[in-house]
């Protein structure tokens, strides 16, 4: 077999002129209006953006920000739901709303495929990943799941308060995560630095944040090497293998895959987990019916997602356009809040309640459409292991000190710190 | 009672087959399909509707007989 010498060193020269795109000035500070200066990255909105979206939703329902250059909030899940189906008009090659816009040209392939990608690409990228992540074969990662989340509550043993956030809900996806792509477990506490450097920091000037976001692809391009000179039954030499149109996937799309599927999964159930941690510590009506009737989880899990929904996504408007009475333009953002979409009162009854016996629950959490989130089972799988390895070893806990109770600005939102009183 | 997946509107959340797995599976890819020839038995007309109302793209038809 001829070696595989897709990744030399170099691989990235040249790639500066490539992703030469548009910048947009930094605007940061106290939100005037939300209707017309809003910002997912303000302390009030990390701190409880329902509130926020509920107003929106009834006076406007779309709002407007000329932070980021230019973005749209729809706040109905009517709106949403369109949006993510409209391929055509909205494009995926940027889903982190930032004050850097690639290029056009980056479309339909984007930076991680398939996340970032359009149609037609989208699909054969999609494909590929599609049957490491169904329900059967993600069935396969639970038993050593809900072992390592036993472990983790072994070692609260002597400790009154806990942090579940930093302590247990973060530490399930990273270990997951790393032995499907054969990363070294030990390895973990380097992921968080990667998620925070991607996910956060967002307003931080655009050449530290070019800086930061290489310090992940360096530690990709070394995984990859090692993946080369010691093949072995993991997603990254699934997709060193990998073929696409008769031919080995391009270095680029090899490391942005990685890159989606270590950063993607991480924070987003580390919030799920938490927030569902938090919810319970707050209502002991719900934790001590959900610990006496484990076969409710379920149900119950779902509710979580819709509440609490952790992800939201973002889009590029492709062209000029008038849209649901609103005029956008041409690379104006979208920041497609599926959180929002899930309080909506059009679509929900009793929206704004957790209702952890609901039965009909068409929630958006992992997405509408194409980029349903392909890691949506092994999400499941997670949560629901997680909370039912806490339920059974703590089924009683509170919130130790609910001002001491942290969440992620950005995107992606759940409790960060988050101490719990477990005895 | 029959059920029925719009291919063109499944998107595999799954939803189907955790909700009402005696009548709907997965496929290789993870998109749901129809177990058997899509005759809800006796007694599962409540799960078929839970999964259809379930889903989140709306790609569940149910066609009540008669």
């Amino acid at each position: 077999m001829a070696a595989d010498d897709r990744f030399t060193e170099d691989f990235r020269d040249g790639r500066e002129e490539e992703i030469i795109g548009t910048i947009s000035e930094v605007i940061t500070g106290p939100v005037a209006d939300w209707a017309t200066d809003f910002s997912h990255l303000e302390p009030e909105w990390s701190a409880d953006p329902y509130p926020i979206q509920d107003d929106l939703r009834q006076r406007c329902p779309i709002a407007r920000t000329e932070r980021f250059g230019g973005a749209w909030l729809p706040t109905r899940y009517e709106d949403v739901a369109a949006i993510a189906y409209d391929t055509e008009r909205f494009s995926s090659r940027s889903i982190i709303l930032s004050n850097f816009r690639p290029p056009r040209e980056l479309a339909p392939i984007g930076g991680s495929p398939p996340i970032s990608s359009d149609p037609p690409f989208h699909r054969d990228a999609r494909k590929l990943l599609l049957p490491a992540f169904t329900k059967a074969e993600i069935a396969k990662q639970e038993p050593a799941t809900r072992a390592f989340c036993h472990s983790l509550i072994d070692a609260f043993q002597g400790q009154d308060v806990v942090d579940a956030g930093g302590d247990y809900a973060q530490h399930i996806p990273v270990r997951v995560i790393a032995d499907m792509l054969g990363f070294p477990p030990e390895d973990g506490p380097q992921f968080r630095v990667f998620v925070e450097d991607l996910l956060e920091g967002i307003n931080l000037p655009p050449d530290e944040r070019i800086e930061r976001v290489s310090r992940l692809f360096d530690y990709l391009l070394i995984q990859v090497h090692d993946h080369i000179d010691n093949p072995r039954d993991d997603l990254t030499t699934y997709l060193l293998n990998a073929e696409l149109y008769g031919q080995k996937l391009t270095p680029d799309h090899v490391v942005g895959t990685m890159a989606l599927l270590l950063i993607a999964g991480i924070d987003t159930t580390w919030s799920a987990i938490g927030a569902s941690l938090w919810h319970l510590a707050k209502n002991p009506e719900d934790r001590a019916r959900l610990a006496a009737e484990p076969g409710l989880l379920p149900t119950a899990m779902e509710e979580f997602l819709r509440a609490y929904a952790p992800v939201t996504m973002a889009r590029l408007v492709k062209e000029d356009m008038r849209w649901h009475g609103v005029d956008m333009k041409a690379d104006d953002w979208i920041l497609l809040s599926f959180p929002a979409a899930n309080r909506d009162p059009a679509q929900f009854d009793r929206a704004g309640e957790v209702i952890i016996d609901r039965e009909v629950n068409r929630h958006a959490a992992f997405g509408l459409g194409i980029h349903r989130c392909v890691g949506s089972h092994l999400a499941r799988m997670e949560l629901r292991v997680a909370l039912e390895v806490w339920l059974a070893r703590i089924p009683e806990f509170t919130l130790a000190d609910p001002a001491a109770v942290t969440w992620a600005a950005g995107q992606i939102r759940g409790p960060r710190a988050l101490p719990l009183r477990i005895r | 009672m029959k059920i029925h997946i719009g291919a063109e509107r499944c998107q595999g959340h799954g939803r189907c087959y955790d909700r009402a797995p005696g009548l709907f599976g997965e496929d290789d890819e993870g998109y749901g399909k129809v177990l058997g020839d899509g005759v809800v038995p006796p007694g599962q007309e409540r799960d078929a509707r839970l999964a259809a109302a379930n889903c989140p793209e709306r790609a569940i038809d149910l066609l009540e007989e008669g």
